[in-house]
């Protein structure tokens, strides 16, 4: 697909044989092993992404408000194994997976979040605004629920013109609160269109845990309840996320209309950057740590007998080098000149006069 | 009753911060009236997202220290339900720019329930929130919309500037029978000094003169007062001596001393850090040409942010807005 971008792509196409250590040649991998050694490299690619962000922000080398999605990997890579390039992906300020799950480059991920011309919004966005039209990545939005009508709409002109796809909106429990939701999802069921909307429940919208927003905390229950098909799903468990989106995203090609999925899940780090995260008990994140999704996936691939020490570490190897590359490229990259500060305003050049 | 005028932090000198002056307010008014309890999103055990009600949840308790869930349009609604029902509560939204999600509330209810009623109903109510940019969080967290809102009658707009009105502003809002908007630069609750222990209340209905000059006017509000105050202490610098006049109240403006001070200083510039087109600056400026057209010797001068919704990149968002340079060129200009 267009997205591919040799080894550093987040996404690789499941024709290419997954890299091995090098030394002695080994066996070729069954496609299942194939398929999980693709699943944990995309995982471990946005986990060192984020790792490389808290140091990079700590450095002020990026700036403005950056949401962590470690912890939450497994959704946005298992949901993006069902999703074709055709389809279209709305997405929030806690994006950078979701980016990297779809192909986004991460050169061009992390040239945006230092605000360079090379970034994948032009340096325009910066963390909350990551943009790919060419890979239907429509943002990257800051406003809690923003994405989701936008989602509906993209969906409605495949609808109206007949096209098979699927528009992937992923949110928070926190957005599910705002009207914006619940316009959506009853607009969507409505007029069937071909949502399938991702709910990440990570049990918190910035310091208030999901009892304290809201009085029934059945997500999947309270979606259904709109007339779509709707069920929770552990999202720390990326075959779980993948089997669970498969289904979903067939049902909705098939003509069934917008899904709801509730992906159970937890963000390890704080809010944001600038959250001091005094709101959790310790124990807590800790207990939810012991389902990590990255070393869980690892872990069962090792009794799979999937991966051993060298491909694991291979593969460390090359994701850091991924990252290396994106942090190197970001750093010599040109910013925009000043002059052009008016430019992507409206469609007309230099439409408004300053 | 609360009667201190000082913060808890620092009991002893009087220093403090912009942040802190506002949660003293807060807490006095917490204190001082039981009709009086504030909600929001995080406003409780997060402490407010930018930390202005940390420690109000444990002092006050959380029914009076209530955190939403992010539903702006049906918390802003309920405060004006409960201001209706005889309450005063104190509405907190993160920042102007999701306020616009409860826009049909604040408009078409808040402001125009006592007109619509013929005068029956009134709603006192307080929503405080963050405007402005400068910390490279791109457009959907860096705008400037309080513009918007002083367009509308039936609102009462305010912009704290000093640490001072930070402190005793929302009392004073808290008088109203009115909707009062109170509208906090992000860039300056981290912004320390000392208060000044003569003063106790502060005039709403009055702009504040905050450095005397002879030779321009400069007006500013909010998150600009500052950056208009640097500009002043350059052009001294220069022999050009500015007079600073902060606007602190958007809605109603205070005609008189911003068409008083021009009067006396000839020449105009106006700062506002929202777009230009169809701006407050434009109103101030409109005012100032139909009230002492005569008595200008230049064309008043407006540095605003560029007609761009503000970018993330530093070096972008810096030359979108107004900074002081902008203001002492405008300055050099119009005194020229
Ligand atoms: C309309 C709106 N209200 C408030 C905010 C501030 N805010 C940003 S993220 C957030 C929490 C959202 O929680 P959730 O939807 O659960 O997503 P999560 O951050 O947990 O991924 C809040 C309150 C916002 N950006 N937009
Ligand atoms: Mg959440």
């Amino acid at each position: 697909m267009a997205t591919a971008q040799g080894d550093t792509s987040a996404r690789t196409s499941q024709t290419k044989r997954p890299r091995r250590a090098r030394g002695p040649a080994t066996p070729a991998l069954s496609p299942a092993a194939a398929h999980d050694l693709d699943l944990l490299r995309q995982m471990l690619l946005i986990r060192r992404f984020e790792e490389r962000c808290v140091e990079l922000y700590s450095a002020a080398a990026i700036r403005g408000f950056v949401h962590l999605y470690i912890g939450e990997e497994a959704v946005a890579v298992g949901v993006h194994q069902t999703l074709s390039e055709q389809d279209a992906v709305v997405s929030t300020y806690r994006e950078h997976g979701h980016a990297l799950a779809r192909g986004v480059p991460p050169e061009a991920v992390m040239a945006e979040m230092y605000g360079k011309a090379t970034g994948c919004s032009h340096g325009r966005g910066g963390s909350m605004h990551l943009f790919d039209a060419g890979r239907r990545f429509y943002g990257g939005n800051a406003i809690v629920g923003g994405g989701l009508p936008l989602a509906a709409g993209l969906a409605l002109a495949d609808r109206m013109r007949g096209d098979s796809r699927v528009t992937c909106c992923f949110f928070g429990d926190g957005a599910f609160a705002e009207g914006e939701f619940h316009e959506t999802a009853n607009l969507a069921a409505l007029w069937g269109l071909p949502v399938l909307f991702v709910c990440e429940n990570n049990l918190y919208a910035m310091g208030t845990a999901l009892a304290r927003e809201h009085a029934q905390t059945d997500l999947a229950m309270r979606a259904a309840s709109y007339g779509m098909a709707a069920w929770a799903v552990d999202g720390m468990d990326v075959h779980a996320v993948e089997k669970a989106a498969r289904g979903a995203v067939e049902s909705i090609r098939a003509g069934n209309g917008p899904h709801f999925l509730e992906m159970r899940t937890y963000r390890f780090r704080a809010h944001s950057m600038y959250d001091p995260d005094r709101y959790r008990p310790k124990d807590e994140i800790e207990e939810w740590k012991k389902h990590d999704p990255v070393t869980g996936l690892a872990e069962g691939m090792r009794k799979a007998g999937f991966l051993d020490t060298d491909a694991q570490e291979a593969l460390g190897h090359e994701v850091m080098e991924a990252i290396d590359r994106a942090v190197r490229a970001a750093e010599q990259a040109p910013e925009e000149p000043t002059e052009d500060l008016l430019l992507h305003v409206t469609g007309r050049h230099e439409e408004v006069p300053s | 009753m609360s009667t201190r005028t000082r913060p808890r932090a620092h009991p002893d000198d009087g220093t403090t911060t912009f942040r802190e002056a506002l949660r003293e307010g807060l807490r006095e008014a917490l204190a001082s009236d039981d009709r009086v309890f504030l909600m929001g999103e995080d406003v409780g055990r997060y402490g407010g997202c930018f930390g202005v009600s940390l420690g109000l949840l444990e002092e006050f308790g959380p029914d009076r220290v209530r955190d939403t869930p992010l539903s702006e349009s049906a918390f802003v609604g309920a405060g004006i339900g409960a201001a209706l029902a005889g309450m005063r509560p104190v509405v907190e939204i993160m920042t102007v720019n999701f306020s616009l999600l409860a826009l049909d509330q604040i408009l078409n209810n808040a402001a125009t329930l006592r007109h619509m009623s013929g005068g029956q109903l009134g709603v006192p109510l307080v929503i405080r929130m963050t405007t402005g940019a400068g910390r490279q969080l791109a457009a959907q967290h860096s705008h400037s919309l309080e513009g918007w809102y002083a367009h509308i009658p039936g609102l009462r707009v305010l912009a704290p500037a000093t640490i001072d009105d930070a402190r005793h502003l929302l009392s004073a809002a808290l008088t109203d029978p009115d909707p009062v908007l109170l509208f906090e630069h992000g860039s300056l609750y981290n912004a320390a000094g000392t208060l000044d222990p003569a003063v106790h209340e502060v005039d709403l209905d009055r702009a504040a003169v905050r450095r005397a000059g002879d030779d321009v006017t400069v007006v500013a509000y909010g998150g600009c007062v500052p950056k208009a105050l640097e500009a002043a202490e350059e052009l001294a610098g220069a022999g050009i001596s500015a007079e600073v006049v902060d606007l602190r109240s958007l809605r109603p403006l205070d005609d008189a001393t911003i068409v008083g001070s021009v009067r006396r200083t000839h020449r105009a510039v106006v700062v506002d850090e929202g777009w230009r087109s169809g701006s407050l600056s434009a109103e101030i400026e409109s005012r100032i040409c139909e009230q002492v057209f005569f008595d200008l010797d230049a064309p008043v001068e407006r540095v605003c942010s560029a007609e761009v919704p503000i970018p993330y990149a530093r070096r972008l968002e810096e030359a979108a807005l107004p900074q002081p340079a902008g203001i002492v060129a405008a300055a050099r200009r119009a005194v020229s």
